[in-house]
């Protein structure tokens, strides 16, 4: 196969989108990948990875309070200094007081997801799966709004608003 | 229920059965779970970890699976039992040298395993042969529904299942498949299947999970997004696109080596026959190797019609037992039986004591000649 920009070398590399249910296709040579700024993933430990994005994260500002980054968890004891070494968190709870520093990792290992969509538990209290269904509202009201489709978008803001009476 | 009584066969979700079989080896759907109210493992003394492991295996041992279940201490078991449990995907590597008490609960026929003390609390997973993936997520889900009315999870709203690491937050779930592409690694174009996965965020592993090489051409691949996209997307992103391209790819190539390149494929099929056949000290990696040839060979004579001199004389092998015995002849069950029986931790576990590898290349070469050979009834 030729690649699709320059139709002259083989393409090596093929890119594959689906955005919401369309799937786009290019093949395109490793050449021209670099060119358009299409890196191609070496394999990096997962560790490694964790703490070069932690690492690369501004420090908290100086005015809003104790930061992050010298506090420990008082469920577990747990720092960030133990998660850049050991790439695990300590208990759920690390989530909240840390989510200032792992919002950016988050969102950078799932994609730029950062709601959860899928199960929930049957035993979740009420308020809470109500609480998870506006903020997946949310995350597709944004998708609408991104991609144009304000017919959609001003759908799902009312249903925002009626869930969240 | 002892490890011998299975160690003699191969599990059903690697028979070389299920749809798309001649690519598609098996497929797996785990989810990752914590539970409520207790620290994740890496805080946790060992007195909490047996609390844990205590309170799940009461759990996962009452369950109704529709089929017997049992138990094994991973933290109590010999070196050799936990690289056999390994072998046959039953534990993660991660799980079999861990450390502090941690077990795994088994259906005896394989298709249900779930790891306690792993690196979250909880890792349930559901084998399958072929491309199953969403009887696989069905079958999962409701035995994450049983679990789930005598268990709390750490969950949270915004981000799902809380696990311990925050790669796996969201569903928890991880979607893989075994894939065979021996068509793709002989052309010269397997990095092309590299790209093509690094590009939809999917991990390539080998043969036994993170960290190892492909042996025999087998690769697995899994999602690596769990948060913000549903299990059902994520299966059906594998059946609906992933999987057929992959296939479609391997296929290309399997057609390729025939129209353009058959004496590249009859000299490796050829190769792989002689040796196997006649060597008399075979090491693992290279039987694993070589097995894979033939399996291709079968497949491409079922699947395709392909009929070259050596798939030819791969037939003759394939029909030394006759209908009537079919038991004996070569199949891809057959190979697959070959395959698995001969890693070493199998091998020794089957001969009844642990072997140097000298003698374990000795006896691995002489299970695969008489299998070939047919001199005399394959014996385990």
């Amino acid at each position: 196969m030729q690649c699709q920009i320059c139709d002259k070398n083989n393409a090596t590399i093929h890119l594959t989108e689906i955005a919401n249910g369309t799937r786009t296709e290019m093949h395109i040579c490793e050449h021209c990948a670099a060119e358009q700024g299409i890196a191609v993933k070496s394999h990096i430990p997962i560790n490694e990875l964790l703490s070069s994005l932690l690492a690369v994260q501004p420090a908290d500002d100086e005015l809003s309070g104790p930061s992050e980054q010298k506090v420990s968890c008082p469920n577990c004891g747990f720092t960030l200094d133990q998660f850049r070494k050991e790439g695990l968190l300590g208990c759920p709870h690390d989530y909240e007081i840390f989510e200032k520093s792992l919002r950016p990792l988050i969102e950078k290992a799932h994609n730029g997801k950062t709601t959860h969509c899928g199960k929930l538990p049957s035993k979740t209290p009420q308020d809470s799966k109500k609480q998870m269904h506006i903020l997946n509202l949310r995350q597709q009201l944004e998708a609408a709004v991104q991609s144009e489709d304000y017919e959609l978008a001003a759908k799902l803001r009312d249903k925002i608003n009626q869930n969240e009476k | 229920m002892k490890l011998t009584d299975i160690s003699n066969d191969i599990n059903e979700w690697f028979n070389g059965s299920g749809p798309l079989a001649d690519i598609v080896i098996s497929s797996r759907i785990r989810l990752a779970r914590n539970i409520a109210g207790y620290k994740f493992l890496s805080r946790c003394s060992n007195a909490e970890k047996a609390e844990i492991l205590k309170k799940l295996r009461d759990v996962l041992m009452s369950l109704e699976l529709g089929d017997k279940v049992f138990y094994i201490s991973v933290d109590k078991a010999s070196t050799l039992n936990r690289h056999f449990l390994m072998e046959r995907h039953l534990i993660s590597r991660h799980h079999a040298f861990g450390k502090g008490p941690r077990g795994v609960v088994i259906a005896q026929r394989e298709f249900f395993t779930a790891m306690i003390n792993e690196e979250d609390h909880l890792r349930i997973q559901v084998l399958k042969a072929g491309c199953q993936l969403s009887q696989c997520a069905k079958q999962i889900n409701h035995i994450d529904d049983m679990i789930e009315q005598k268990i709390d999870y750490a969950f949270n709203p915004r981000y799902g299942y809380l696990t311990a690491c925050p790669t796996n937050l969201g569903t928890g779930i991880r979607v893989s498949v075994m894939l065979h592409l021996p068509a793709l690694k002989m052309t010269g174009q397997i990095e092309k299947f590299f790209n093509a996965a690094r590009d939809m965020s999917l991990a390539v592993r080998g043969l036994f999970g993170e960290g190892t090489e492909a042996a025999s051409d087998l690769y697995q691949i899994s999602n690596q997004v769990t948060l913000g996209i549903s299990e059902s997307d994520s299966v059906s992103q594998f059946e609906n696109a992933i999987i057929p391209e992959i296939v479609e790819y391997e296929n290309a190539a399997r057609s390729q080596l025939l129209s353009k390149q058959p004496d590249i494929l009859d000299d490796k099929i050829s190769r792989a026959m002689a040796l196997l056949q006649n060597a008399h000290l075979i090491s693992s990696q290279e039987a694993l190797f070589l097995l894979s040839h033939l399996r291709l060979g079968i497949n491409m004579h079922e699947h395709m019609g392909a009929s070259t001199p050596a798939i030819e004389k791969l037939r003759t092998l394939c029909d030394i037992g006759g209908d009537a015995d079919k038991a004996h002849s070569l199949s891809i069950a057959t190979i697959n039986r070959l395959f698995m029986l001969t890693l070493p931790a199998h091998l020794q576990l089957n001969y009844g004591k642990p072997l140097d590898p000298t003698h374990r290349d000795a006896l691995r070469a002489k299970i695969i000649r008489s299998a070939l050979n047919q001199d005399t009834p394959q014996k385990s």
